[in-house]
């Protein structure tokens, strides 16, 4: 009934490579020139002149997503295949908590904070 | 030496806390000297304190649950009482102070150490059970959580007798809560019982995920799994996604406290709205926390008790599944009036009106379970009917508070009490009173006696409605909760109906103590021989009562929805089946004893004898690096031992 | 009725057909622990995300005192940053040479991601300490409780993640590289990673948008 060499077991973990030994070396120094040149990069929009200014917050931000990418991809092995499914489905759910608690604070606060009587707003 | 203890602590002056701690302690006493003398000890040890077994943590969160719901109750009657004579110039027994403590504990055992580990009791015995799997995915965790809820529940019954509760309800808004206003150790001992009680919650919370999702019996794909594993599932979930906001939230307050930062404070750029917005980012969830496993429960129940399949598996998974995710988008509705603009206000109105559609489905689907089908009006079929009453009117305030010009009037006034309690009491609790009962003769291998389970339901839902549809009155009249003082004398025929309802509600409790005896007494006489005694469709009915500690000597194939039913239908398979060893966990001791140093970290905190709480904090740690040493943690049960336990069924 | 037979017809898939969907029976132990820790790690994220929040709303209540422009050293953060991401490399090269059942090398590139990971710590702990000295203590104003706050959590979870690297490298040593050890270093990798993770989400919005250009 079941091959003895099926794969029965559906999931990866993250975090496991499991291809050739010299496969998963590569991926994790790709990920690191990656993320090095990401942070490179997020230093120097913010400290020149380089990104039009009112542009830097949304620049820092697309490089930070970028950075935390590659770590995802390269280093925490988080794949597209079907196995890497669960794994993906747990990131996506946490991700949305994440930013529903830091958009919706965000966005509550401020509105609270408008409509205060303006004093010495500290 | 011993930070701010000292024998003034002790309230030798105040008769009520005193009293009552008194005969707390008596009862406690009485308890261990009987359990010694007895020589229970080595047997209590062995099979329950470091038990890592599902079925027997699960029992006993339930008897957690149930103990400090006399606790919870006793405040609920004090409250009630003093509503219902201290009116115009009487000024009733229980003074401000007093009362402010009465409704904070009231609140916070209600929420964290009544429901939550009755929900949590009852997820804990049945899912693995259900799954047709043999234990959850990490059991010595589970033993941790539970110790470190007990944890929780021991400090707060510490503050009746040694110091003071909080008196800053059981929400905790500063800046009532900062020092400057709560300057005693009340604020501690609610902040410090439930961040480690939080903990235990939370490793519930990942154990469960990853069992639903990683541990199943062959074949039960996503789509066969009994709706009570969907709604675990998703309150599981909502654990892992909430309890962190209320352990970062209680960080912040309790920095504020004991470093003196300025998070909430009045003074250097504080902000106390940021408070009331985070904790209510946990607080909406929560309430799901607790109702999604009640809706589980209830779908089980209509299923079974009507003798047909539920009425559309599907749409109750995705209404599950629909609700779990839109519970994260609609806390704002318990602050609407903090001053949001409309904006705000009419999104998370929006929102809080869509959560509805879901239920609604989940309502018609038991409704149409229920349409045709075979009903046997046994006690949890009662529970069950009287739950689609009583939360759908609950719910339906709900709908009506979710509209912010309305809330603008109604928001902390009676009606809003009287909405809360109406979908926590008629959903909540009625669900794990029917779980209980539902459950009870698989844990234990009787049933309960059938009588007295019906004379307390009816008792509480005719307390429940006389104690609360005066409420709703009260309200609409513009009567604010937590008054310890009536100065309108219009208002006391009300609170005296009110009282009459707590008083039928005790009646329903004392009936629950006297069933619980009456039935262990005569269990004899209403054995359960079969393991199956509702003629069940899930596979938890298919082990003996109670079940080996294994479960199943085979992991069951399951190849469609209500697995037994079908096993039921199609027959038993006439081949005597070969067993194999079985590797099982082996008990721990670490759950108790982590938890034995946290009382001891969180009672120094609390009363900041700092050289004690920094010793039982590295005495934890220490166990858990202890316990995280070894790598044989299991033990096998041999074949023929397995056998002779089957034969023995 | 049309629902009964959709129910039906979902129940009739053949056993062999349901393992793509999770129908395969549980999973082995390698998984399920992976996948535990994973969902505790999402789970320190959505408290990450609440101290977050809590800074992005505080971060202008500095109370007359200093503010972030004043107090961040960014070369100082350049390092740290530098640090940690080279420590999670060197992370990832551990797992690979204990799953490849090589102790020395382990224990190698485990030392490196001490050292590295020791390193961060000891700026951020000078950091801190250069703070409070100048007054600006997390006492001193919201914005400042926040900072700290946020900072501090991140830095206590570097820390105890070292404590429990050596508690791990000790385990190693005394028992070799069985599953057991092996499933430990895997969750311990995956913690190390989400820091490093998280550390972007602090020096990108914390650091770099409090003191741009």
């Amino acid at each position: 009934m079941t091959d003895a060499h099926e794969h029965v077991f559906d999931d990866r973990t993250p975090g496991v490579e499991e291809h050739e030994p010299s496969a998963s070396y590569l991926s994790y120094t790709v990920g690191l020139g990656l993320a090095i040149l990401a942070t490179i990069a997020s230093f120097v929009v913010s400290q020149t002149n380089l990104l039009w200014p009112p542009g830097i917050p949304v620049g820092l931000i697309v490089l930070a997503f970028a950075q935390i990418g590659v770590h995802l991809v390269f280093f925490l092995q988080l794949g597209s295949g079907p196995d890497s499914t669960n794994n993906i489905l747990a990131l996506a759910f946490g991700m949305l908590i994440v930013f529903l608690v830091i958009t919706g604070s965000i966005w509550i606060i401020a509105n609270l904070n408008s409509n205060m009587t303006s004093m010495s707003m500290q | 030496m011993l930070g701010r203890l000292s024998w003034d602590v002790i309230p030798f002056n105040e008769p009520l806390p005193l009293l009552s701690g008194a005969v707390v302690g008596i009862v406690i006493l009485a308890v261990l000297v009987t359990v010694t003398v007895k020589g229970w000890w080595p047997y209590l040890w062995r099979e329950w304190m470091t038990s890592v077994d599902h079925k027997r943590i699960g029992v006993m969160y339930v008897v957690l649950g149930l103990i400090m719901l006399l606790r919870g109750f006793s405040d609920a009657i004090m409250m009630r009482t003093q509503q219902a004579i201290a009116v115009g110039s009487a000024q009733g027994y229980l003074p401000p102070q007093h009362y402010d403590q009465v409704f904070s504990a009231h609140g916070t055992i209600m929420i964290f150490f009544v429901a939550m580990p009755l929900v949590i009791g009852l997820m804990n015995f049945a899912v693995p059970l259900q799954l047709g799997v043999r234990d959850v995915a990490f059991p010595t965790l589970n033993s941790v959580s539970f110790w470190l809820t007990a944890t929780g529940a021991l400090l707060i019954n510490l503050s009746l007798v040694i110091g003071n509760f909080s008196r800053a309800s059981w929400w905790g808004y500063p800046p009532l809560s900062e020092l400057a206003y709560s300057p005693d150790v009340g604020v501690d001992y609610y902040l410090w019982s439930l961040q480690i009680s939080g903990i235990g919650t939370l490793l519930t919370g990942i154990n469960f995920v990853t069992t639903i999702l990683k541990l199943r019996a062959p074949g039960m794909i996503y789509f066969r799994m009994p709706v009570f594993c969907w709604t675990a599932l998703c309150a599981n979930l909502l654990i892992v996604a909430a309890f962190p906001v209320l352990t970062a939230t209680f960080v912040m307050l309790l920095l504020d406290r004991y470093l003196g930062m300025h998070f909430f404070t009045n003074d250097l750029g504080g902000n106390q709205m940021m408070y009331a917005n985070l904790f209510w980012a946990w607080g909406h969830p929560e309430v799901y926390i607790l109702v999604l496993p009640a809706f589980g429960v209830f779908s089980e129940v209509a299923a079974t008790f009507s003798g047909k399949g539920l009425f559309s598996y599907r749409s109750m998974v995705w209404a599950t599944l629909g609700i779990c995710v839109l519970s994260f988008m609609v806390w704002l509705h318990h602050f609407f009036t903090m001053g949001a603009g409309a904006d705000v206000n009419a999104f998370f109105g929006i929102m809080s009106s869509i959560i509805a559609v879901p239920t609604g489905v989940k309502v018609f689907n038991w409704l149409f379970t229920m349409f045709r089908g075979r009903i046997v009006f046994k006690t949890p079929a009662l529970w069950l009917v009287g739950f689609m009453v009583t939360f759908v009117i609950g719910g339906l305030t709900g709908v009506l508070l979710a509209v912010p010009p309305v809330d603008f009037v109604l928001h902390n006034s009676a009606f809003l009490v009287a909405h809360f309690h109406n979908v926590i009491i008629g959903g909540v609790v009625f669900a794990v009173l029917a779980g209980i009962t539902y459950w009870f003769p698989k844990a234990f291998g009787f049933t309960l006696d059938e009588r007295l389970g019906q004379a307390s339901f009816w008792c509480w839902l005719i307390g429940f409605w006389l104690a609360f549809t005066p409420l709703y009155a009260l309200g609409l009249m513009g009567m604010t909760r937590r008054l310890q003082h009536i100065a309108e004398p219009s208002w006391q025929p009300l609170l005296l109906v009110a009282e009459v309802g707590a008083v039928v509600i005790l009646a329903g409790i004392l009936c629950q103590i006297a069933q619980l005896y009456v039935s262990i007494r005569t269990r004899e006489r209403r054995l359960d021989l079969t393991g199956d005694p509702w003629n069940g469709r899930t596979l938890e009915w298919s082990t003996s009562s109670p079940p080996p500690a294994y479960n199943f000597a085979e992991l069951p194939k399951v190849e469609t929805i209500d697995a037994f039913w079908h096993m039921k239908r199609a027959g038993r398979a006439p081949v005597k089946p070969t067993y194999e060893a079985i590797e099982m966990p082996r008990n721990s001791p670490a759950g108790f004893i982590t938890a034995f140093f946290a009382t001891i970290m969180g009672f120094s905190l609390i009363w900041q004898i700092w050289w004690l709480a920094i010793l039982g904090l590295l005495a934890a740690a220490i166990v858990v690096l202890i316990a995280g040493w070894s790598i044989e943690r299991e033990h096998e049960i041999s074949a023929a031992e397995v056998a002779q336990m089957e034969r023995a069924r | 009725m049309t629902i009964a037979t959709i129910d039906r017809a979902a129940t009739a898939v053949p056993t062999e057909l349901a393992r793509g969907r999770g129908g395969g029976g549980p999973a082995p132990k390698r998984v399920v622990v992976a996948y535990g820790f994973w969902i505790f790690i999402l789970s320190d994220m959505v408290m990450f995300s609440a101290l977050f929040a809590a800074y992005a709303v505080l971060r202008g209540n500095t109370a007359g005192g200093p503010t972030g422009a004043e107090l961040f050293n960014l070369r100082n953060v350049f390092i740290e940053t530098m640090c940690l991401l080279l420590s999670s490399y060197t992370c990832g090269l551990a797992v690979l040479s204990a799953e490849r059942r090589h102790p020395t090398r382990f224990l190698i590139f485990a030392a490196f991601t001490f050292v590295l990971g020791a390193a961060f710590l000891f700026i951020e702990v000078s950091e801190f300490a250069n703070m409070v000295a100048k007054g600006a203590g997390p006492s001193r104003s919201g914005f400042l409780s926040a900072f700290f706050t946020l900072v501090g959590t991140h830095g206590i979870h570097v820390a105890s993640g070292l404590i429990a690297l050596i508690y791990l490298v000790a385990q190693v040593i005394a028992k070799g590289l069985p599953a057991a050890v092996l499933r430990r270093l895997l969750c311990w990798s995956l913690f190390w990673h989400a820091l490093d993770i998280v550390w972007v989400g602090v020096f990108t919005l914390v650091y770099l948008m409090g003191d741009y250009h």
